[in-house]
């Protein structure tokens, strides 16, 4: 089988899956749903293997296949195909989102069975995969908008996914909107590059960009300030990110399934995907660079000081997509799309054990009322460490080799961009610390009653109430209710759970300084043309930098151990003698506030005028005015309309009198 | 004989058909008036042909026949349909129609 047919087959069946759902429901008895979401995303997978082994047979050069199912529009010079480009960085991710979306629906599989709506549920995780897949397969900007586009509802479905709850779709509704933002951004980016290069097809508008455009033109710059608005909205990247945290609103399996697999990695994938014009203007590449920095430190410091579990979670993936923003914005493309994959695993992997607590918690996402879970659930508190450890970047895990690549290249291109290794070392200090607030506060101290409760085999069932509003919960629709599900129990979970675990742990050897370079080599077919991928920092810089790394890493595990563990005082302290900066992160650097105060008041405020004077006064009047001119005329014509028969013949017989007699005076 | 003597009798015609229109109410006595009127055109057109010469008037007078004779019949079913109703036959007392 070609490569791009089984591409073709891996697109194709989470579409199916999620049809079949959808309007197959009468015949889908009890779990079959997740059965069928489950498998078709497994057999997605396989095919994937199968492409990834059909790409490595042809040789480095021709690695780029396309294929098209039928034009969309040609004539005229465009041509939009519905076509799918096969290379090394799309089956990359066509292998990540597959992979790690199939034990994510695993979870769900046992994680969601309580819940009224588990078939609504899978349906639309199926389509988020399916939409996440077009986006990443599409061979040209055009598909690669409708992808985009389907991927924002697919989360605005599903992190309103319990409707009946009033802040689940406002979530939904502010993750719409600043998706939106992003879509226009990229759709006129599309319609600049249709301009500009005549053409909307990856490849040739590639080949014609280096041909056409000079270093740092502003046409290109202003392609890549467009196509950053999209990765930026898409990925919660600095001024667009207050979309993410309240995105927390949907199931957990679905904070997952955006923080890992899908939504947030698709504007690195961007980013990567069109390096060719990034690299014709350094100049939009250095803003997002410095912009995901300054997102990257700022999420760090926020997930420090906020105390749900889930926001925390949440922040640190904001955080850890900075890392990946910035690396593929300097031109470290490997090191950003090998954090992109050892993110996936350990991310993925944290929020499914943070589900498993939350559930033990009976809903309670509260970290100061989480303790000593480890001996009520030795087996989430042992994978949650281990995600946390990678997350951390501690020496050996995955996150560890990963975070450190991008460090490494920054410091190796030199001058401006050794400040994107230093912020980044200040943000891997602030992620060491803030991983095991979360390891310690659930796993360590003197168990709470939840756990307690647990240790002696029954679970804490309180009434389902919205933490976050305090109403109660409407279990009608689709809400899990009193019966939760942890991984200590539901055999689905922990394996899902447990492969996670091992890749958090493993899956950085594939990319060892020096030692190997998989990923490297692999993605040589995507990248071979640019310049900056040929750049390596030395094996010895790259040590250098491990070191520093690990050093880092291990001080702030042994920070938070002391603030967590062995005084647990000391951060009340803090928090006492440094209020003011504690309120300051803790409301998130009033992001939300400063947004409503520069975008959301204005565009309102301006609303409102436009309704009460312009268009009360002259949109109103115009039209009014239109109506009433003819309505007087009918009022002034109605007279004659007396419905007298003879009164009309008068009136004919009278003209045609008065124009006999004028053309008599005026032929006589 | 002068072709004036034509159209004066034609006038003649013309101006009591039209007063005939304007005046009576009864719908069956406007037909008849309209019936007048059209046939002092056709008077008319036929005394021009002949001072012509040729036959183009006549066959206008033909086809104002015919027009005539189409109303007729609308007119006339018009006002049995009206009778059948039991409507008054006043055209004055039929204004449904008034602005």
């Amino acid at each position: 089988m070609s490569a791009t047919t089984s591409a073709w087959i891996a697109l194709a069946l989470p579409l199916v899956g999620s049809l079949v759902i959808a309007f197959g429901w009468r015949a889908l008895p009890g779990r079959t749903a997740g059965l069928v979401g489950t498998g078709a995303l497994a057999l997605s997978f396989v095919f994937s293997v199968i492409t990834l082994f059909a790409l490595l047979d042809h040789p480095v050069e021709e690695q780029q296949l396309t294929s098209s199912l039928y034009d969309y529009a040609s004539g005229l010079g465009i041509d939009i195909q519905l076509g799918i480009l096969v290379d090394p960085l799309s089956v990359l991710m066509l292998l990540i989102v597959t992979g790690v979306s199939t034990l994510i629906h695993v979870y769900s599989y046992a994680y969601m069975e309580g819940d009224a709506g588990y078939r609504r549920f899978f349906s639309y995780l199926n389509f988020f995969v399916f939409s996440m897949l077009l986006l990443v397969l599409a061979g040209n900007f055009v598909l690669l908008i409708v992808g985009w586009a389907f991927v924002g509802f697919a989360s605005f479905a599903l992190i309103s996914y319990w409707y009946r709850r009033k802040s689940a779709t406002k979530a939904g509704m502010k993750a719409f909107v600043i998706n939106v933002i992003g879509d226009v951004g990229l759709v006129l980016a599309a319609f600049l590059i249709l301009r500009e290069l005549g053409t909307v097809d990856y490849l040739t508008s590639f080949e014609a960009a280096r041909e056409e455009f000079s270093v740092d033109q502003g046409s290109v710059i202003a392609i890549c300030l467009l196509l950053l608005i999209g990765a930026f909205a898409k990925s919660a990247q600095l001024p667009l990110h207050t979309w993410l945290p309240d995105a927390m609103e949907g199931p957990t399996p679905v904070s997952a399934l955006i923080h890992a697999a899908t939504m947030v990695t698709a504007g690195v994938y961007l980013i990567a995907r069109a390096h060719p014009f990034f690299e014709l203007a350094p100049t939009a590449a250095d803003i997002s660079a410095v912009l995901a920095l300054a997102g990257l430190i700022m999420a760090a410091t926020i997930a420090c000081v906020v105390t749900d579990l889930k926001r925390i979670i949440a922040y640190s993936t904001m955080s850890q997509i900075g890392y990946m923003v910035m690396g593929v914005s300097i031109g470290a493309y490997t090191a950003g799309m090998f954090h992109l994959m050892t993110h996936a695993f350990f991310k993925a992997l944290l929020f499914m054990a943070a589900g498993s607590i939350i559930a033990a918690m009976a809903n309670n996402q509260d970290i100061d009322r989480m303790r000593g879970f480890r001996k009520a659930m030795p087996v989430t508190s042992v994978l949650l460490i281990i995600g946390a450890l990678a997350l951390a970047g501690f020496p050996g895990t995955s996150g560890f080799f990963s975070k450190d690549e991008i460090l490494a290249y920054a410091a190796e291109r030199g001058g401006f961009y050794t400040l994107f290794e230093i912020g980044g070392y200040v943000a891997a200090l602030l992620t060491a610390f803030y991983s095991f607030r979360i390891g310690f506060r659930v796993v360590a101290g003197k168990p709470c009653e939840e756990a307690k409760e647990l240790e002696q085999g029954h679970m804490a069932h309180a009434d389902p109430v919205n933490p976050a509003t305090g109403e109660p919960e409407d279990t009608d629709v689709g809400y899990p209710g009193p019966e939760h599900h942890i991984a200590e129990r539901a055999k689905p979970m922990a394996a899902a759970m447990g492969i996670l675990g091992v890749l958090a742990l493993v899956a950085g050897f594939i990319q060892v300084p020096g030692v190997t370079a998989v990923l490297e080599h692999f993605l040589e077919g995507s990248f071979e043309d640019s310049e900056l991928f040929a750049i390596h920092p030395s094996v010895g810089h790259a040590w250098f930098g491990l070191l520093i790394g690990g050093i880092i890493s291990v001080v702030g595990i042994a920070a938070a151990y002391v603030a967590y563990v062995r005084r647990p005082g000391i951060t009340l302290d803090l928090r006492q003698r440094f209020g003011r900066i504690h309120d300051f992160l803790f409301a998130r650097w009033y992001f939300d506030e400063l947004l409503d105060f520069l975008v959301y008041k204005p565009v309102v405020g301006t609303g409102r005028f436009f309704n009460r004077v312009f268009e009360r006064y002259v949109v109103d009047g115009l039209v009014n005015g239109a109506g009433g001119i003819v309505r007087g005329a009918g009022q002034i014509v109605r007279g004659a309309q007396s419905g007298f028969v003879r009164a009309y013949a008068l009136l004919v017989l009278g003209g045609f009198a008065a124009l006999g007699l004028y053309f008599l005076l005026v032929g006589a | 004989m002068d072709i004036t003597w034509y159209l004066v009798l034609s006038a003649l015609l013309f101006a009591i058909g039209a007063g005939g229109v304007l005046l009576r109410r009864s719908p069956l006595v406007i037909l008849l008036c309209l019936e007048l009127m059209l046939n002092a055109g056709n008077l008319a057109l036929v005394a021009f042909a002949r001072m012509n010469g040729n036959e183009e008037g006549q066959v206008f007078a033909l086809v104002v026949m015919v027009v005539a004779a189409c109303e007729v019949v609308i007119g006339l079913g018009l006002i049995v349909a009206m009778y059948r109703r039991r409507l008054p036959l006043n055209v004055d007392d039929l204004r449904e129609l008034r602005g």
